[in-house]
């Protein structure tokens, strides 16, 4: 904010470095979580925010303890309550950028209430959910993104249970920036952290997140880079959803079904293609393209869905300014004598007029 | 009376009385805590002392006419001083059968009785379990009984506003206020300015329920029913200028004058829960003042975002009721960990579990003291009257920004609900209360200690060089880095148990009401005040050796608690619960405490209390 402004002091220039703060990381080596810290450090210099202005909150899990290697202020809070932090420290200090670091367990499973009601308010708050689909701290559990007969240290037989689509939870809940993301393609990362950074409003990024210790290769029958150009699509506004490595395919809707046709065979072109459009004021094409899942379909990667509304942080800053334009600013001379007030004198009792 | 000399007599008699308890009742849809709370109004705008005691069942329209939904609101008004509202009411104004049949035991014998004859019909006597109609089988003639037709006699006086029978029956608790108004010359006005203001924008009711109103009085002031004025002549308050205040306007108050005397904003975060919602409908209509107020969606993010607001520098509050403390019990750890000045407002009701929502209980001691996981101690105060709410509440914060802690104030549904006369104080004469906010970046450490009261620094975001990191995993001393040393934890565990015994040097010595010995303390806390103080001194007036304290402070006790206790031969502690406050004096003093117990979500009666002590000066 203040390189906006021009203030009289010049700040250095801040540089990637200066976000890492003095504490070891500790995660497991080769942790997906390693990619998305240094991806986050990089783009804070960008955003001419400085480093005081900024805060992480977060829950409890691996991911949760993101705050302790950002050189800025940092909240390591309880198991699934980082939103509500983050609610609360929004809402008393708008001048603040804080974000939000929560995993798969921590804000869909003992935090999903928390974080469903923070979107639907659309504090200018942004989320990144580190999504790598298991238990990590615990060390091996099944989460509720855990896909269905997944077998882990509790769910020996395999798990009965649908995962969620934290997307479409999202999108449900009225978030105004839907994206996902992957650890392991640091550009798009880059770009989409960019992207949420400057979203005015609560931005939400799923990132997928390789956990190599209890959920090695989660993603990797899609998102390997072997595979990723013919498996995982990139959505662009404005643009066809095409994908593969020629960028021969396409998807195409077909009323509300959506398949995947081949591109210059059979008089199909570009422009039978649906093209992305993440500002569409009905976000039901954009809950339809969260649904898209491998095998059956590319995996999307990109902002799914934006829009344009207020904030709550904003709107009641307003209200208050209108209250004190209507009503004149309280003082204590005012709290103390307001409403029916009557005068004891020695002997005589006079109501006030 | 002769109609010759009918000119020349009064028409009525007066009689002088010192005090009088009221007991209005009727079903939950009779507006009865309205018709209360204007009775209570216009008492305390006339100039006697008052206390009162709403009692509502915690559904919103039980079914009409069963002792499930009966509803009542008792007010005892006085020209000296009073405390609590009456043991027991010597008028009771039942507005159907269920209502007389739910509150007659309570009724001096040879009190008044007034009931609305119209609504003792056969299917609402069946309703309450009445075999025959006590206003006609003389069983009420212990009373002083009053069987007015209310019903049909509001049809009658609204007839000309054409409003609907069952809206104009709705108005038949005006026309009941307005014959109690008349008996204790009680002026119509404050009244009638009140139903145009509430029914601005729906004249008819406006012109219905004023037409009620003066028809009750007009109908009291004629009949030849009545014949006696009751006159409560003004009490001699201090001089100065009073309104009226119930616990929770005092506490949200007290909360918005703490956050205007330290110069710092107040947030709010609540979820819905009675008997604690009026502190945030309060709150939520000042937004004129630096106040911000957030409805969460459940009573972890109510908390969570009272601790986001506290580490962004303002003053945290969350306020609940028993059940939210316990889904708030792990937040509360995080903030004792973290060390962030934060206010938990348990306004506590009958417990456990849902229990009785509406009825008032003390029985949530020992969860602010002990409802938590780990060593993790916290301030615990107590308000013990509805005006004090508002001073306690300035002291909270004060506690809570000097040694950044978490503080409990401990309310409860009595006080909650109950109103007061409360002389305004000057605001040069309230508490001023520095909070300092950390800048200096030289040898900054979130965890270095104030030598004095160990609290550490408030530290927050957006001042620069200060960044830094903090969470519920257990800190080193002074760096707050996390640490998983075994002495160094051992240490923290000692000093966080340190910086709460020391706001001990902090606090005011308790008083003791009466002698400094004798034979019997009475020792309470919150809300029993009144009962406790009142039994005691009737006691002191015979020439008992009896004498009381009250605690504000619960946790840390204050300092001459222990010498007090030593000084008198027996301690009796009266609360409503099953012995918390005895059980923490006997653990913590080794004193041989006695305990006078109550768990019927009703306040001590003063006879109550005067019973107990004089069993134990018998013994």
């Amino acid at each position: 904010m203040s390189s906006q402004t021009g203030g009289v002091e010049l700040k250095p220039k801040l540089r990637r470095a200066d976000f890492a703060s003095d504490q070891t990381v500790r995660w497991c080596p080769g942790c997906g979580d390693y990619s998305i810290l240094a991806q986050t450090q990089k783009i804070m210099p960008t955003l001419g925010v400085p480093r005081e202005q900024i805060v992480f909150v977060s829950g409890i899990g691996c991911s949760s303890r993101f705050p302790y290697y950002m050189n800025t202020y940092g909240f390591h809070s309880i198991h699934g309550r980082a939103p509500t932090l983050a609610t609360g420290l929004k809402i008393a200090r708008p001048d603040l950028s804080v974000w939000v670091v929560t995993g798969d367990g921590d804000g869909l499973s003992i935090g999903g209430n928390h974080l469903i009601h923070a979107m639907r308010r659309n504090l200018d708050i942004k989320i990144l959910l580190f999504n790598n689909r298991i238990y990590g701290l615990t060390k091996g559990q099944y989460s509720p993104t855990s896909e269905y007969g997944k077998k882990t240290k509790s769910s020996p037989f395999g798990t009965a249970e649908q995962p969620i689509n934290p997307l479409g939870v999202a999108i449900a809940s009225e978030c105004t920036f839907v994206a996902r993301s992957l650890d392991s393609d640091t550009q798009h990362l880059t770009s989409v952290l960019e992207r949420a950074a400057r979203h005015k409003g609560t931005a939400f990024v799923e990132i997928y997140q390789n956990c190599n210790i209890f959920n090695d290769g989660a993603f990797d029958a899609f998102a390997s880079r072997d595979v990723r150009s013919e498996r995982t699509v990139t959505l662009e506004h404005g643009r066809p959803l095409l994908f593969g490595k020629d960028r021969n395919k396409g998807i195409r809707l077909q009323g509300l079904e959506p398949e995947v046709v081949p591109i210059g065979q059979d008089g199909l072109t570009e422009k039978d293609v649906l093209v992305h459009d993440e500002t569409r004021k009905e976000p039901t094409l954009a809950y339809l393209l969260t649904r898209l899942n491998y095998p059956e379909f590319p995996v999307p990667f990109g902002v799914f869905y934006t829009a344009d509304r207020p904030c709550l942080d904003g709107a009641l800053d307003e209200q208050a300014i209108q209250a004190t334009a209507r009503m004149g600013a309280g003082n204590l001379e005012r709290l103390l004598n307001a409403g029916e007030t009557w005068t004891v004198t020695e002997q005589v009792v006079q109501e006030s007029p | 009376m002769s109609t010759q000399t009918e000119v020349a007599v009064p028409r009525h008699v007066v009689q002088e009385l010192d005090e009088v308890v009221i007991r209005f009742a009727g079903d939950s849809g009779d507006g009865m805590q309205l018709t209360g709370t204007q009775f209570a109004d216009t008492t305390a705008l006339f100039g006697n002392d008052l206390a009162t005691l709403p009692d509502f069942p915690a559904e919103i329209r039980a079914p009409a006419g069963t002792l499930a939904g009966v509803s009542g609101y008792q007010i005892n008004f006085s020209s000296h001083d009073i405390r609590t509202p009456g043991d027991q009411p010597n008028v009771l104004v039942a507005m159907n059968p269920a209502a007389l049949k739910a509150n007659l035991s309570d009724l001096e014998e040879g009190g008044i009785l007034i009931c609305d004859g119209d609504a003792f019909t056969d299917g609402n006597l069946a309703k309450a379990g009445f075999k025959s109609n006590p206003l006609r089988d003389g069983s009420l003639n212990r009373f002083r009984l009053f069987d007015i037709p209310l019903t049909g006699l509001t049809l009658k006086a609204v007839a000309e506003t054409g409003l609907g029978g069952r809206q104009a029956t709705r108005c038949k608790n005006f026309f009941a206020l307005g014959v109690v108004f008349w008996m204790y010359e009680r002026p119509v006005d404050y009244t009638r300015d009140w139903i145009e203001k509430k029914f601005k924008s729906n004249e008819q009711m406006a012109k219905a329920n004023t037409l009620a109103l003066l028809a009750g009085y007009n109908y009291a002031d004629t009949t030849e029913a009545f014949t006696t004025h009751y006159r409560v002549r003004k009490a001699r308050l201090e001089p100065g200028t009073y309104r009226s205040l119930t616990g929770n306007e005092a506490t949200a108050m007290g909360f918005i004058a703490a956050g205007l005397l330290s110069g710092r904003p107040l947030f709010y975060g609540s979820y819905p829960i009675t008997p604690a919602s009026d502190v945030l409908h309060e709150l939520a209509r000042h937004k004129n003042y630096p106040v911000k107020t957030f409805q969460a969606e459940d009573e972890i993010s109510a908390i969570g975002a009272a601790i986001g607001a506290a580490y962004g520098g303002a003053l945290g509050l969350t306020g609940t009721s028993g059940p939210g403390v316990a889904l708030k019990s792990e937040a509360i750890g995080l903030a004792v960990m973290t060390e962030l000045p934060l206010v938990i407002a348990n306004i506590q009701r009958g417990g456990p579990s849902t229990g009785l929502p509406t009825k008032t209980e003390q029985a949530d001691l020992l969860q602010a003291m002990f409802g938590r996981n780990g060593e993790c101690p916290v301030a615990v105060l107590a308000p013990a009257t509805p005006a004090e709410c508002f001073s306690l509440a300035i002291e909270a914060f004060r506690i809570a920004t000097k040694f950044m802690t978490p503080v409990f104030f401990l309310s409860d549904g009595y006080l909650a609900n109950g109103a007061e006369p409360w002389k305004i104080p000057q605001p040069a004469d309230l508490p001023k209360f520095e909070v300092k906010q950390w800048t200096d970046r030289q040898d900054f450490m979130p965890y270095r200690r104030d030598p004095r009261t160990l609290a550490r620094p408030w530290a927050v975001p957006g001042t620069p060089g200060l960044e830094h990191r903090i969470g519920g995993l257990e800190k080193e001393d002074g760096t707050g880095n996390v640490s998983y040393d075994p002495l160094n934890h051992e240490k923290m565990v000692h000093l966080r148990a340190e910086k709460i015994a020391r706001i001990a040097d902090d606090i005011p010595a308790v008083q003791v009401n009466g002698k400094g010995s004798g034979r019997v303390l009475v020792i309470g806390w919150g809300s029993t005040y009144g009962a406790i103080t009142s039994a005691v001194e009737s006691l002191q007036h015979r020439g008992a050796p009896v004498s009381s304290i009250h605690l504000r402070y619960l946790n840390p006790l204050p300092k001459n608690l222990p010498e007090i206790l030593a000084r008198f031969e027996k301690v009796l502690v009266a609360e409503l619960n099953l012995g918390q406050l005895r059980w923490l004096l006997r653990a913590r003093f080794l004193v041989d405490a006695a305990g006078l117990n109550k768990v019927q979500g009703k306040p001590f009666k003063v006879s109550e209390i005067v019973k107990a002590v004089e069993g134990l000066l018998g013994e």
